[in-house]
């Protein structure tokens, strides 16, 4: 048992918090997020330097190796930062397509997306879906050179600014069965393809794709036919993953702010930090923020567990630790903000909209405990 | 004891739901099932229609332009407003400046303002907070020093809400710096159309503007517009709280959030089935029921207590109703986002979804609901945080 970084994961760490000390101050991040596509390529740029982008991709696949603790590492940074870049959507989620699919374009798409100069997202989240991973009612019309899509994504994130998107539709089986999904490499130029970008509540890019008539080659598929739910699954769980470590940034942020604020916010003529009653409250957001961390480890761990039945309760467990963590410590930091903490304006009220987000990407506490409760029942 | 109401309340309550269904406009109507939010022209002409049936007051005395009802008749026109849901009253002007004008002002100040604040022809909004005054109001250092006829007012308010909307604010100043902080305030009535007042926005977590900093810079306000005495303001501000937490706890409003809450879960498609059948909902929808039975049944036996005290004396247990009102609009606020589930990821502003146009009947009336969470934050922060009442129940009432 060994719960420290190696001397590379330390390195990466140093680097990546560096990154963030320099550029990512909340009024860079302002400025960032007045860009045209809501985030700074410049950014992708500096990751690309760093290497972050060819993260968690295999060397001989065109990467630079890295485990999904690596990518925990970044994440976590991130959240401190509070970055707006679409890493998530197209390094983690994206990228997890590559990773887990094979198929003849994926070498070339992982070189072009590890040297920053192709964006990917999922489009896969559907409007009556809510929180079930199998909800595809996107339709495909084979055709005699391939393929024609049709239907509508939402909560595309960086859809807009994605080069390719990869789109689950049905080519067999009813709405929710896991058979019968299969994943499509769209290039978002094409003929029929709309993108239309939206704010999402935590101020990241989204958008909603329409699928009308969009015509496919046969080598658009990725992966297997009707089998893409296990790749779609994957790349979910890496997500998800992911997420748990960003949460974590977060969480020691809101903490961190909380308690300079408490100690210096002059109140009854005094520090508010005097009130023990405050003291308790933020010592119990450090309980929370400690429990989270402990779980995003184990999340990193067993994101990579190839029995479906394993990874997928160890990460159903993580998801709801996570967000209970999270409902707390984001609700206190704004709570013992007082007035400041609901303003736009104020860091932990942009923080606590991207923990709220957090705690709906990917399934939410309830839909998490309904899904290890449905492993438990039918092993 | 007796729960139930009689047979003339019931059909008292048969009256004000007519008289809603029949009055409320259309379009203030379809914003309350939108998530949407009253526009100030929405709350001018809904409570333009209830004062001419002199309904917009339902707690004044009658000489003041009261309807002379019950306490229970007031509760229960209340609980028809918020769940029909219709726009309240506007607060400022009907639970807060107006009993502190009839209970304190003078005779002209009672003839001059107590029409017009029930009309809504003056908007009052409530400069109190300021920077360095929030939980600890008493500690407020916005001036106001006496030159001939006039104070002159210099300072900042902060958190103002609806400033931008209001022309008037009552407002707690300073006159005098020595002794006793509580016992050196004035609580004065200002025309916000005076020279030198700044109101400047403050965007809420929400995205939208229903808050301000307003800014005095030697603001010439008549003595004539202190209401009581000088240096009495805090007694003032005092009743005035206790008056707001006893209308705070907004039952209604907890129950209309649940009932669509229910509603759109019907909509709502869970790996099992629907979410409105879904064990976990169900049982999270029972217990905030639970709370806010309990919760309607604490807020009659205060107001009952107050009535027969009728000290004027503001209630420590009111405390009580802020404190789970503010807990239950923030988890009924919440259940709605929660259904809204992942489209709650989308921000909408106003009824508008980013992909298509949506409609009340539809899932996508879930829109909005994670911006009205993120706002219900403000009910355990605003009218005395949730910890200073806590303070209040364990001092005030436990001895400790
Ligand atoms: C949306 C919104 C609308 C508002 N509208 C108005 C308005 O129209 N007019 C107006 O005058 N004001 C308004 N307010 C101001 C509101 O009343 C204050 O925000 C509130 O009094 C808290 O003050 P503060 O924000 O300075 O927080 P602080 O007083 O700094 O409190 C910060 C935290 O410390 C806690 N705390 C403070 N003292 C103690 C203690 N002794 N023991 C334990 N905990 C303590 C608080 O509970 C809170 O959690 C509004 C506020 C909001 C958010």
């Amino acid at each position: 048992m060994d719960f420290d970084l190696s001397s590379e994961q330390s390195m990466l760490k140093d680097s990546v918090h560096r990154l963030m000390t320099q550029r990512y101050t909340q009024e860079a991040r302002q400025r960032f997020m007045a860009e045209p596509e809501g985030w700074s390529r410049d950014n992708w740029r500096q990751f690309a330097e760093l290497g972050l982008l060819g993260l968690g991709f295999d060397e001989d696949l065109g990467g630079f190796g890295g485990t999904m603790v690596d990518t925990m590492i970044v994440l976590e940074s991130f959240g401190r930062g509070l970055v707006i870049e679409p890493y998530l959507g197209s390094v983690v989620l994206g990228g997890g397509i590559l990773r887990h699919a094979e198929f003849g374009a994926r070498a070339d798409m992982i070189a072009a997306g590890a040297d920053g100069s192709r964006l990917f997202a999922l489009a896969h989240e559907e409007e009556g879906a809510r929180y079930v991973l199998s909800h595809v009612s996107t339709k495909v019309r084979r055709t005699a050179g391939g393929f024609v899509l049709e239907g509508r994504k939402i909560n595309v994130i960086a859809g807009d600014s994605a080069d390719t998107l990869f789109v689950t539709a049905r080519t067999g089986g009813g709405i929710r069965d896991q058979g019968g999904i299969s994943i499509f490499a769209v290039s978002k130029d094409q003929a029929g393809v709309t993108v239309e970008p939206y704010r999402a509540i935590d101020g990241s890019r989204y958008a909603a794709v329409t699928l009308a008539g969009v015509t496919l080659p046969e080598s658009a598929l990725v992966g297997t036919i009707d089998e893409g739910f296990a790749v779609l699954d994957r790349a979910v769980s890496d997500a998800l993953a992911a997420v748990c470590g960003e949460a974590v940034g977060l969480m020691e942020v809101m903490l961190h702010t909380v308690v300079e604020y408490l100690k210096t916010r002059n109140q009854f003529g005094g520090p508010l930090a005097r009130f023990q009653a405050l003291q308790h409250r933020a010592a119990e957001m450090y309980v929370a923020t400690e429990q989270a961390r402990s779980m995003a480890i184990y999340a990193a761990m067993m994101a990579g567990e190839p029995d479906d039945r394993e990874r997928r309760r160890a990460l159903s467990f993580a998801k709801v630790q996570i967000g209970k963590s999270l409902h707390f410590v984001g609700q206190q930091a704004v709570q013992l903000s007082g007035g400041i903490g609901v303003t736009d304006e104020y860091i932990v009220g942009q923080q606590f909209k991207r923990s709220t987000a957090i705690e709906r990407q990917f399934g939410d506490v309830d839909h998490h405990l309904s899904l290890i409760d449905a492993i438990d029942r039918h092993s | 004891m007796d729960l139930s109401y009689t047979p003339a309340e019931l059909s008292f309550r048969e009256e004000v739901r007519a008289f809603i269904r029949q009055n409320l406009p259309d379009e203030i109507r379809a914003k309350a099932g939108l998530s949407a939010y009253y526009e100030a022209a929405d709350l001018r002409a809904w409570q333009r229609i209830l004062n001419d049936k002199g309904w917009a007051a339902s707690h004044w005395p009658v000489e003041y332009g009261g309807p002379g009802w019950s306490a229970v008749q007031r509760y229960i026109f209340m609980e028809e407003i918020l769940q029909a849901p219709a726009p309240e009253p506007l607060s400022f002007n009907i639970n807060m400046v107006g009993p502190v004008v009839y209970t304190f002002g003078s005779q002209e100040q009672k003839a001059h303002f107590l029409p017009k604040i029930r009309s809504l022809d003056y908007w009052f909004c409530q400069g109190f907070s300021e920077p360095g005054a929030g939980s600890d109001l008493a500690s407020l250092r916005t001036s106001a020093i006496r030159d001939g006829d006039d104070y002159v007012i210099n300072g900042q308010k902060i958190w103002t809400s609806t400033a931008h909307d209001a022309n008037w604010m009552f407002c707690l100043v300073r006159t005098n710096t020595t002794g006793k902080k509580q016992e050196g305030i004035s609580f004065v009535l200002i025309d916000m159309a005076t020279p030198g007042i700044t109101v400047r926005p403050i965007i809420t977590i929400d995205g939208e503007h229903h808050t301000n900093e307003v800014f005095f810079d030697n603001v010439r306000v008549p003595i004539a517009n202190r209401v009581g005495e000088e240096n009495k303001g805090w007694d003032y501000a005092k009743f005035l709280l206790g008056n707001e937490r006893t209308g705070i706890a907004r039952v209604g409003l907890s129950k209309g959030r649940l009932t669509r809450a229910k509603r759109l879960a019907e909509l709502s498609q869970t790996q099992e089935g629907k979410l409105s059948d879904d064990p976990f909902f169900r049982r999270r929808c029972i217990e905030i029921e639970v709370e806010l039975k309990a919760l309607e049944i604490t807020a009659l036996r205060i107001i009952d207590r107050q009535r027969k005290r009728n000290d004027g004396q503001p209630d420590p247990a009111s405390s009580i109703l802020k404190l789970r009102g503010a807990e239950t609009q923030q988890a009924t606020s919440e259940l709605v986002a929660e259904v809204a589930g992942p489209l709650g990821l989308a921000y909408t502003h106003g009824g508008k979804a980013p992909w298509r146009d949506f409609a009340a009947d539809d899932l996508t009336a879930v829109l909005g609901a994670v911006p009205n969470y993120f706002l219900a934050r403000a009910a355990s922060i605003y009218g005395g945080a949730s910890e200073i009442q806590k303070n209040i129940i364990s001092k005030a009432i436990l001895g400790l």
